[in-house]
């Protein structure tokens, strides 16, 4: 059972999806993601361990070895593939509350912005650290932000955005979001973004990477 | 492709200050005619755009304009060319954007008047289709301010017409982060050669029709993005270098329009559309760092005939505004490059060789700006008979120039980056040169609720 996880492990960091799947090389012909989480669904590995003991820890070690530029984001999102290839299999034990995920993380860049590329990175990484991930796109009103933490008690956003004639409406959008659910815990992040301008507009959290809003989601979690 | 054979074959002439085919102004630039001269570049600080804020944001375009010709001026220069590269409010609202093209202009002619500097405004406005997903690229309800700022804003005084157009950057993205080569082939050679025939049309009539100069369009969104996250160390380098070099065959179709430069500052595909084309090229290196990081900062300049600083918010430094200082760097920069040129050929060899020498063996984007590879790689492409084919064997040969470069030892690359290698080689040379074989290749493997094909011709 434990040689499983560990395969599924591997496959996820490897970013192996299926048997067919060409990436990485040095698992050809062996069995990816999608294949291994069948086999251990199948051995009686419950979903919850399948998730903990194998996906969250693979994804965690993709994080790591990123933030340590040991590997490039295509790496990592084949990463994330594989272990999407997986969640597919367990997702009907998420529908039935078997298991659950640690929480809800609502992201998007916020309105008159149109870069994702930050933003798509955090939502992958959040998704793989098992968070439940509501990815709201780009150029975002406080009224959608609203309306997803309403969808989503107890959820926590985050706001991306580039420009600096855009940073100004991540005010706007914090100050929205907590006049409305003033428990919610709002991230910022994006380049022209720091932790000064955090605490400025009212924000709870800045991180400068994904892996920084994984680790501290991770405290907030535990 | 219109282009068939290079107006620059020896890579000497691929130089600095100096363009076949220069560029006059209503000012009295000679862009290309034998001179570098500065192109500032600039934005608001933090604030936001609207109705309450118009009067700052005015004031800060003049105070921009003024401060800088002021400097220009102080500093002997020959002429200057200041960049309106619009932002989505001034765009969407287009008499905001020509309104500050007033601003602005009302003070080039000041200075031309009372000191006789020669000045000129590029006007930029940004593709607002990219804000409909998927994108609209020819029935979009924002083609109409964009086109609107364009004609209004070259009558208001914006006579170098660009833009940073965005055909294609709805598959592009993606594939950047997933370094899928043969995707941003599509996204660049197929739909963002589509895109540009299209919108290029427009901006060209209209320019002709109000005798204003179409100067250029980069790929800003596509080998510019690829380059800041090849230095965020999010993708290889190898890979953005390669990126760039595709991404000539789109840009080249502004010129086969009707375009006749000087192309964009954020445009490094700029030194490949000079050797091919003839036209003069802003480009941007070392004193772009206040915008984003680069591994070209020298060896961007080594052919350039405006020298810019992609953008700079109008803040205050220790010396003055921001774009001020940076205009009075520009200037150093270019009064070097033209003393060069003054003192003649010899030593105008030797400093642009100094400037390709200080970068060319540090990075594979850099490798590729050498004027010996720009004209290795144009050669191949014009060569082929589609803009797919070009794209692939430019591609292909930048390939070798890095793997020739590698193996000789000249440039080290770490394994992350030499993984990449035969992959990117492989993908590459699976794509068929016609174009009908290679579309009907990839739109299978396509997401194609991303893109709409009848936007594009298909």
């Amino acid at each position: 059972m434990e040689e499983l996880l560990e395969k599924l492990l591997q496959a996820v960091e490897f970013g192996k999806v299926d048997f067919k799947s060409p990436y990485p090389p040095q698992l050809k012909g062996e069995n990816g993601a999608y294949e291994l989480t069948i086999k251990a669904l199948e051995s009686g590995v419950g979903p919850q361990q399948i998730l903990e003991n194998a996906l969250v820890p693979a994804m965690d070690r993709v994080g790591k070895k990123f933030s340590e530029n040991k590997i490039f984001v295509p790496q990592m999102l084949m990463s994330a593939k594989a272990m999407g290839a997986s969640m597919l299999q367990l997702k009907p034990f998420f529908t039935s509350g078997e298991i659950k995920t640690k929480g809800t993380f609502i992201i998007g860049t916020v309105k008159g912005d149109l870069h994702d590329i930050g933003k798509n990175l955090v939502a992958m990484m959040v998704e793989g650290a098992g968070w439940t991930v509501i990815d709201l796109g780009v150029d975002v009103p406080s009224a959608r932000y609203i309306e997803a933490v309403n969808n989503n008690p107890g959820a926590i956003v985050a706001l991306s955005a580039l420009l600096t004639t855009t940073m100004v409406n991540m005010g706007e959008i914090v100050s929205d979001i907590k006049a409305n659910l003033p428990t919610t815990k709002v991230f910022i992040g994006g380049a022209p973004v720091n932790n000064d301008y955090c605490q400025k507009i009212g924000a709870d959290f800045y991180a400068p990477d994904p892996q920084g809003v994984v680790e501290h989601l991770s405290k907030l979690a535990s | 492709m219109k282009y068939k054979s290079l107006i620059i074959t020896n890579p000497e002439d691929l130089i600095f200050g100096i363009a076949p085919n220069p560029v006059k102004t209503r000012r009295g630039l000679e862009i290309g005619g034998g001179q570098v001269y500065a192109e500032l570049n600039f934005t608001l600080p933090v604030m936001s755009i609207n109705e309450s804020t118009l009067p700052q944001v005015y004031e800060h375009y003049r105070e921009i304009a003024e401060g800088a010709l002021e400097r220009a001026v102080d500093l002997n220069s020959k002429g200057v060319v200041l960049e309106l590269e619009t932002l989505l409010e001034m765009t969407k609202t287009p008499w905001i954007g020509i309104e500050i093209v007033k601003v602005m202009n009302e003070i080039c002619e000041k200075y031309y008047q009372k000191h006789g500097l020669a000045s000129e405004i590029r006007l930029t406005p940004n593709d607002l289709r990219e804000f409909e997903r998927p994108a609209k690229q020819r029935t979009s309800q924002y083609l109409e301010p964009m086109m609107e700022l364009f004609e209004k804003g070259m009558i208001a005084g914006g006579d170098l017409l660009s833009i940073e157009s965005t055909g294609g950057k709805e598959v592009s993205d993606d594939a950047l982060m997933n370094c899928d080569i043969k995707t941003i082939v599509f996204a660049l050679a197929v739909l963002g050669v589509r895109d540009m025939q299209f919108l290029w049309k427009k901006i060209f009539g209209l320019a002709s029709q109000h005798g204003k100069i179409a100067a250029g369009d980069s790929a800003c969104g596509f080998a510019n993005t690829a380059m800041v996250l090849a230095e965020k160390k999010y993708i290889p380098r190898v890979f953005a270098a390669l990126v760039r070099v595709i991404s000539v065959v789109r840009s080249i179709v502004a010129m086969e329009e009707g375009a006749v430069g000087p192309d964009k500052d954020c445009g490094y595909e700029g030194p490949f559309l000079k050797a091919i084309t003839g036209i003069p090229i802003s480009m941007e290196g070392k004193t772009a760092a206040c915008a984003h990081l680069s591994p070209i900062g020298n060896i961007a300049s080594a052919c350039c005939d405006l020298w810019s600083n992609e953008s700079v918010q109008n803040i205050k430094l220790l010396s003055g505004m921001a774009p001020t200082a940076y205009l009075e760097q520009l200037e150093y920069d270019a009064r070097l490059m033209n003393q060069a040129l003054i003192a003649g050929t010899v030593p105008s060899h030797i400093l642009q060789q100094l400037l390709v020498a200080s970068d060319v063996y540090t990075d594979p984007q850099a490798l590729i700006l050498s004027p010996e590879n720009v004209i290795r790689i144009s050669k191949e492409l014009i060569k082929g008979d589609s803009y797919v084919a070009n794209a692939r064997n430019g591609a292909i040969t930048a390939l070798d120039i890095i793997e020739e470069a590698l193996a000789s030892g000249k440039i080290k690359l770490s394994e992350m980056e030499t993984a990449y290698l035969p992959i990117l080689r492989d993908e590459l040379e699976s794509i068929p040169e016609s174009e009908s074989e290679f579309i009907e290749m990839m739109l299978p493997l396509l997401d194609q609720s991303k893109f709409i094909l009848s936007e594009y011709g298909l």
